[in-house]
């Protein structure tokens, strides 16, 4: 089985869970004797050598052929290019002037922009160069653009059973490479637009990624959660999607044994600062516990659009004795942090998985966990409240502070518990998967 | 007669390093050396040797005509020590020239005056002390940091000895009144008041370089045309930053030549002199009294209090930090002590500004931190550390 991955981000150089959960999957998967060629953007040399054959999105690509070419322009049809229509024209001229587009899509045909050298003239070279930058700031639908591009003239390069994109960024390059090549392609959804920006959706996202479950053969979750988004949501038919639960990686976890230099009970938040994540249920539970309890330490980990607001609430509570903000963590930090947290918060409004609880289980610590989150479809030995209640989050958060026998308990039975949840699990679900749609002759 | 009374505010506050979450116990240094001794060193060369080195070439000049007074911060005093002694040794020769005077305020250009009596009088005191030690005099009179002041400060300043106070000219106090006149206190009238001129201060000290103020460019033949105009003025209170001469006001500018002639122009072509604030204090009349119930100072377009303690970020922080005063007492502890006084700095309080409008490219310019959230991150940070340290003694 050979599989071409697209991803957009892969340890070290991640921002969020996905480049995690790419690692984790690929690496199972290759335990599995499935082949993998993983792509993404742009490689920085230090990403991990185990697991899938990692490419970049960023170099010198073969031009594809002539019908290849206005295939893929059909399918990027959506974002706005110019017309490819020019009469009476040599197959060199054709190929000079895809070149350019594919190296400039944003441009229109400039005869001036960047002129071929006598070399490339001649012997015709039908190559194209692109440069991504990664990321996520920039103009991300230019980026989108040029990955499925060069998606494209993968595709053709080896003989793939599979095609599997990961999240919005990538189900254009998908859908770019099932046209090409006619394998069948699987999309796996691992957030969608309504978690990240509530009802307030980007439509052009919403758009793309309607466009690629569209063009899936299969839709694969990372929970029950996010399986009845998609299928509500995304009017998708509930036989094509399935959910596959993220696993996590076994923690070289330290014991919890260091004291914590403020000799009390420390609650922390790890995650972006946004919106989706709830920080702000998070700061108004502490402001609860701590009007009962000054024996508790809240830590903010991370970055974010919201820190600002929440650093304002903070100070208008009045409770910056007891609550910090450490800005974004290096690994190392985290474990630091981890090592000295007794009680995990994830006040998430919509979280499609959730793999960082799982992470801070594994470490022994307990887990509050919002009930809008995938995660909570595979745990028992959290305690599960619902986003927007405050009452029942700072409950649990001063329970399992103050009663020893109930954080012990949480503790031991969630370590074992996420002992089990591993990715070879996942990856066994996912090459059935496989199986099943290889076999099947793909829809276009 | 009629009078022209310099005033140039000297400071320089102890910087806080990077205090992260991971320090907190850990680490008990907060102060930033490297960046207060470069930036000791940067406005030393820029204005302080310069613009000393002026002066006093303009005393001897003008036999002793020209006058100015200064208030040299604690924090800032300290520093020169450390990093620029020989800004120390420039100021000891103005001193000795007799046409200098050097004004009380509090050591740590703190706003003690507002929440605690008895702190406020002892950093005058400390002060005091360090003046006479460096400058062999006795001040007079007394200068708040940044200008504040309200009836109730005024009353404590009376108690501590001093004959007049410097205030803000400001509208919403003297309404209709001119600040060119001597003013007392309110209700006692004990203590003489002298009230910036705000409009003919700030043309000097923000307005100068300004391409767009139909001022452009300021001369002090222009300035001095100005000054005839008044109507029957006593004194022109012309107060500022002191480093307005080469820090805010490049040297590029023309801001040192500005000073450079304006004595001469002064002497010669007005019927000015320049006098001192003890000077002003005894030679000219009290025309009124003025009253402030709540403090006012002389930063934005607001004369308040805003600037330090104006939103949640900087009523929170300064409140936790006076809460620890009982603590930091009984510890007994010299460093701490020390620690806890310079953290009193207003510029901390500063940093956590939010008015970023009409005043906000002021803010900026004097800000290190590139938002007021994290000035008050790591301002909490260090505070917390600095509780731990007195965990016994809460």
């Amino acid at each position: 089985m050979k599989v071409l991955m697209f991803g957009w981000e892969y340890p070290p150089h991640i921002s969020g869970g996905l480049g995690t959960a790419c690692h984790g999957l690929t690496k199972a998967l290759s335990r599995k004797g499935i082949e993998i060629d993983f792509v993404v953007p742009r490689l920085y040399g230090d990403e991990p050598k185990n697991g899938a054959e990692l490419c970049q999105a960023s170099g010198e690509f073969e031009l594809p052929c002539r019908e290849d070419i206005s295939k893929i322009e059909n399918s990027l049809s959506f974002l706005p290019i110019a017309s490819t229509m020019i009469p009476y024209e040599s197959e060199q001229d054709y190929a000079d002037r895809m070149k350019r587009r594919f190296e400039n899509p944003k441009g229109r045909f400039s005869e001036t922009k960047r002129p071929f050298s006598q070399a490339e003239r001649r012997f015709g070279k039908r190559t194209f160069s692109v440069s991504l930058q990664g990321g996520y700031g920039g103009n991300l639908f230019n980026e989108v653009r040029r990955y499925s591009m060069v998606a494209g003239s993968l595709a053709k390069q080896k003989d793939y059973d599979v095609i599997h994109a990961h999240d919005w960024l990538c189900y254009k390059a998908g859908e770019v490479a099932k046209k090409i090549s006619g394998k069948p392609l699987i999309v796996h959804v691992h957030a969608t637009e309504y978690d990240r920006s509530g009802e307030n959706i980007n439509r052009q996202v919403y758009e793309l990624e309607c466009q690629g479950m569209e063009a899936a053969d299969a839709i694969v979750c990372v929970s029950e959660f996010t399986r009845q988004t998609v299928i509500s949501k995304y009017n998708q038919p509930s036989s094509k999607v399935v959910c596959i639960h993220n696993g996590v990686e076994p923690q070289n976890c330290n014991k919890r044994t260091e004291d914590n230099i403020f000799g009390k009970t420390i609650v922390s938040f790890i995650g972006r600062v946004t919106y989706q994540k709830g920080p702000d249920y998070f700061v108004e539970a502490a402001a609860k516990v701590l009007e009962k309890d000054r024996n508790f330490v809240f830590v903010m980990a991370g970055d974010g659009d919201m820190l600002d607001k929440m650093t304002a609430l903070v100070a208008k509570k009045r409770i910056s004795e007891n609550f910090f903000f450490t800005g974004f963590l290096k690994p190392d930090e985290l474990k630091q942090l981890l090592a000295q947290t007794s009680v995990f918060v994830m006040p998430s409004v919509s979280e499609p998985f959730g793999i960082a609880p799982l992470e801070a289980m594994s470490s022994g610590v307990a887990a509050v966990i919002s009930r809008q989150s995938g995660v909570s479809e595979v745990l028992t030995h959290a305690i599960k409240v619902d986003f927007w209640d405050i009452d029942a989050m700072s409950d649990a958060i001063y329970s399992i502070g103050r009663h020893k026998a109930l954080s012990d308990m949480l503790c031991e039975k969630g370590k074992a518990e996420v002992a089990a949840l591993t990715w070879d699990k996942a990856a066994d679900k996912l090459s059935e998967l496989y199986n099943q749609i290889a076999n099947k002759t793909p829809q276009i | 007669m009629k009078s022209i009374c310099f005033y140039f505010q000297v400071h320089q506050p102890f910087r806080l390093r990077q205090y992260k979450f991971f320090d907190i116990g850990r680490q008990h240094s907060y102060f930033d050396d490297f960046q207060n001794d470069w930036i000791c060193k940067r406005v030393a060369q820029k204005c302080y040797l310069p613009a000393n080195k002026l002066i006093l070439r303009l005393i001897e000049r003008t036999e002793g005509r020209f006058k100015v007074a200064y208030s040299i911060s604690g924090t800032a005093l300290e520093q020169f020590g450390l990093y620029a002694p020989e800004v120390i040794e420039s100021f000891q020769a103005l001193a000795q020239t007799g046409c200098v005077e050097f004004l009380n305020e509090t050591y740590y250009h703190s706003l003690a005056s507002l929440i605690d009596k008895e702190e406020f009088a002892i950093q005058v005191d400390m002060h005091r002390k360090k003046i006479a030690e460096l400058f062999d005099c006795q001040p007079e009179v007394f200068r708040n940091t940044e200008l504040i002041y309200s009836d109730e400060i005024a009353k404590s300043v009376k108690q501590m000895g001093f004959k007049a106070q410097l205030a803000e000219g400001a509208k919403h106090v003297l309404a209709w009144r001119s600040p060119n006149y001597v003013y007392a206190n309110y209700p006692d009238g004990d203590l003489t008041l002298l009230l910036k001129n705000f409009q003919l201060s700030d043309d000097i000290a923000f307005r100068f370089s300004q391409q767009s103020w139909q001022g452009f460019p300021l001369t002090s033949e222009k300035f001095v045309s100005w000054l005839s105009h008044i109507e029957n003025p006593d004194c022109i209170n012309l107060f500022m930053d002191y480093e307005t001469f080469g820090e805010h006001q490049w040297q590029q500018t023309g801001i040192f030549d500005f000073l450079e002639h304006l004595p001469f122009e002064v002497l010669n072509r007005s019927d000015f002199d320049f006098a001192t604030p003890s000077e002003v204090a005894e030679r000219y009349p009290i025309r009124d009294k003025v009253s402030s119930v709540s403090p006012m100072s002389w930063a934005d377009e607001e004369r308040d209090l805003t600037a330090w303690l104006g939103n949640d970020l900087q009523n929170d922080s300064f409140a936790q930090l006076y809460s620890l005063k009982e603590a930091v007492m009984k510890s007994g502890d010299e460093n701490i002590l020390n620690a806890w006084r310079r953290l009193q700095t207003s510029d901390n309080f500063y940093y956590m500004c939010t008015k970023w409008f009409s005043d906000g490219d002021v803010h900026k310019y004097f800000n290190h931190y590139d938002s007021p959230y994290k000035a008050y991150i790591n301002y909490m940070n260090v505070l917390s550390d600095l509780r731990l340290q007195l965990k016994e003694y809460l």
